[in-house]
């Protein structure tokens, strides 16, 4: 019981803001009936969990009906037969079409689609647009929170470094909190996986992984709106590299347990191969999927109850809804641990396949 | 599945990749390797410092046991030690008292030499001065008998009496 009033402390501040950050926009609705407010809620909550071209930090309704954005607009880099960079603001929150050169360019569902001088985006009978999507290599939010935990992760853990220079073989200050980390991910995530003889070639990825996923996981709670690993291109990304370096660091043992499992009849050596081969296949999938749609589906009930309060707009509901969204904002932050923890145990034990040795023809 | 592909954005993609593994290689080279060196470094010592230390204590026990040995064998010897002076010193003893006993022997035997001697030398004086008395005793005799001759035998006979009484 003793962590709650710590953590309290620090959630208070975070649910206070979550709330501020998504009131106007619900408010505005107000008088409108109950289905427009929940379809707003709906959108605003799909929106959030995009990425976005600009870092909006809250938007509300004045008494006049006009619509005010608090952020800060991010380039937008575009390769159209050639490399265009200009300000996010072009496209005033999605509202207006960027003019640059001769291009026009509009956001659609958090995309960018060339478009005529209208703005006009033509829709297919599944309601995708077919207007042509340069590709996009802006620096969005996501982008822009990557590099901000990549700085933050650096002079961290270089500070950490250097503070056993300075200190005698002694961590200082934050170092003292995340050194047990360091080692824990050493001595029970990398060596029993992995093995004594072959996990310091995995050390590096791992703690780098472990640190990133858990630190952009916590950013994501905070109410600045930030959904970074529940973002599947950056999940695949992570997962793509546990694939590649299981796959070019595997070892003959590795390959043959693939192709041609020893200790097993002909027949059924020809029937694993295939399953085999998928599982190669489905191993970095599935840690793609897990990270994506625990963080995903935390943050859509995190909203969720949060919104619950506005809809329900009584004393009584708004304030269960509010303890609510207490107790799992509190269950969140172990989610952020745990995935960051589940996705490092795995690419461990992935690679532990790989350099695996066995000394058979016995199994 | 056409959610997911429709939420795929190759440029976050790009970006996130190429961020994330420049920040493997800059965390490798300034933080992680520096990192567990120095935690390897320190492991090392450490166990390095308790593996001393164990060694230091069995020294320790070793030194106890030496010392002990060492105090035991000292007593062992001083206990010899004092054994063989007690006997040296009783035997001393022994010999200066067989010594003082010859000694006294001889000198006892001496002094009754001497005694004897003395003794013999008395005799001899006494009879030496007991002829002289005889010859006065005899002068004596001699002179009465000038006198009466009666009273000079008489007397003789008298004084031979009293000296074979002697």
């Amino acid at each position: 019981m003793a962590l709650i009033p710590l953590k309290l402390k620090h959630l208070l501040p975070t649910l206070i803001l979550a709330l501020l950050t998504v009131q106007p926009t619900f408010a505005a609705k107000e008088t409108s009936d109950k289905g427009d407010l929940k379809t707003e809620i709906r959108e605003y909550i799909m929106h959030h969990l995009l990425d976005s071209h600009d870092f909006n930090i809250l938007s509300y309704t004045d008494d006049a009906g006009a619509v005010h954005h608090v952020g800060m607009p991010l380039p937008v880099i575009l390769w159209d037969e050639g490399i265009k960079i200009f300000s996010s603001s072009k496209f005033h929150h999605g509202e207006t079409v960027a003019q640059v050169g001769a291009n026009y360019y509009a956001l659609d569902h958090g995309k960018i689609y060339k478009t005529d001088a209208g703005g006009t985006i033509n829709y297919d009978e599944n309601h995708h647009a077919t207007n042509l999507a340069p590709l996009d290599f802006s620096m969005t939010k996501g982008v822009v929170t990557i590099l901000f935990t990549a700085l933050l992760m650096f002079f961290l853990f270089k500070g950490l470094a250097k503070s056993y220079k300075t200190n005698g073989q002694v961590a200082k200050g934050v170092g003292r909190f995340f050194e047990p980390i360091v080692l824990y991910v050493r001595d029970e995530i990398a060596i029993p996986n992995i093995g004594e003889k072959h996990y310091k070639k995995y050390m590096s990825f791992l703690l780098t992984l472990f640190f990133f996923i858990w630190f952009l996981n916590l950013l994501g709670l905070t109410p600045l709106g930030i959904n970074v690993t529940g973002n599947i291109a950056v999940t695949f990304a992570l997962a793509i590299l546990t694939f590649i370096i299981t796959n070019v660091t595997g070892k003959k043992d590795y390959w043959k347990h693939i192709f041609w499992m020893p200790g097993v009849p002909t027949v059924m050596k020809l029937a694993l191969a295939p399953i085999e081969l998928l599982g190669v296949f489905i191993k970095p999938f599935s840690l793609m999927i897990r990270l994506y749609a625990n963080i995903s589906a935390g943050h859509i009930v995190l909203m969720s109850l949060i919104a619950l309060m506005f809809i329900f707009n009584n004393w009584l509901g708004s304030s269960l809804s509010f303890v609510l969204a207490f107790a799992i904002s509190i269950i969140e932050i172990l989610v952020a641990l745990l995935q960051a923890y589940i996705f490092t145990v795995l690419s461990a034990l992935y690679f532990g396949f790989a350099v695996e040795e066995h000394d058979h023809e016995d199994h | 599945m056409e959610k997911l592909l429709g939420e795929f954005s190759f440029g976050l993609f790009f970006w996130q990749s190429l961020i994330f593994i420049g920040l493997i290689l800059l965390l490798k080279k300034f933080a992680w390797k520096p990192i567990l060196d120095a935690v390897n470094e320190r492991e090392d010592s450490i166990k390095e410092a308790l593996q001393s230390a164990k060694e230091a204590r069995k020294e320790m026990e070793a030194l106890q046991s030496d010392n002990q040995r060492i105090l035991k064998e000292a007593r062992a010897e001083r206990e010899s030690l004092l054994k063989e002076a007690r006997k040296t010193s009783s035997e001393m003893i022994n010999s200066a008292k067989e010594e003082a006993k010859a000694e006294s022997q001889k000198i006892l035997n001496q002094a009754q030499e001497a005694i004897q001697n003395e003794k013999r030398a008395a005799i001899s004086d006494l009879k030496a001065q007991v002829a002289s008395i005889s010859m006065e005793i005899a002068e004596k005799v001699v002179r009465q008998e000038l006198e009466d001759k009666d009273k000079q035998l008489k007397l003789v006979e008298q004084l031979l009496k009293d000296v074979s009484l002697k």
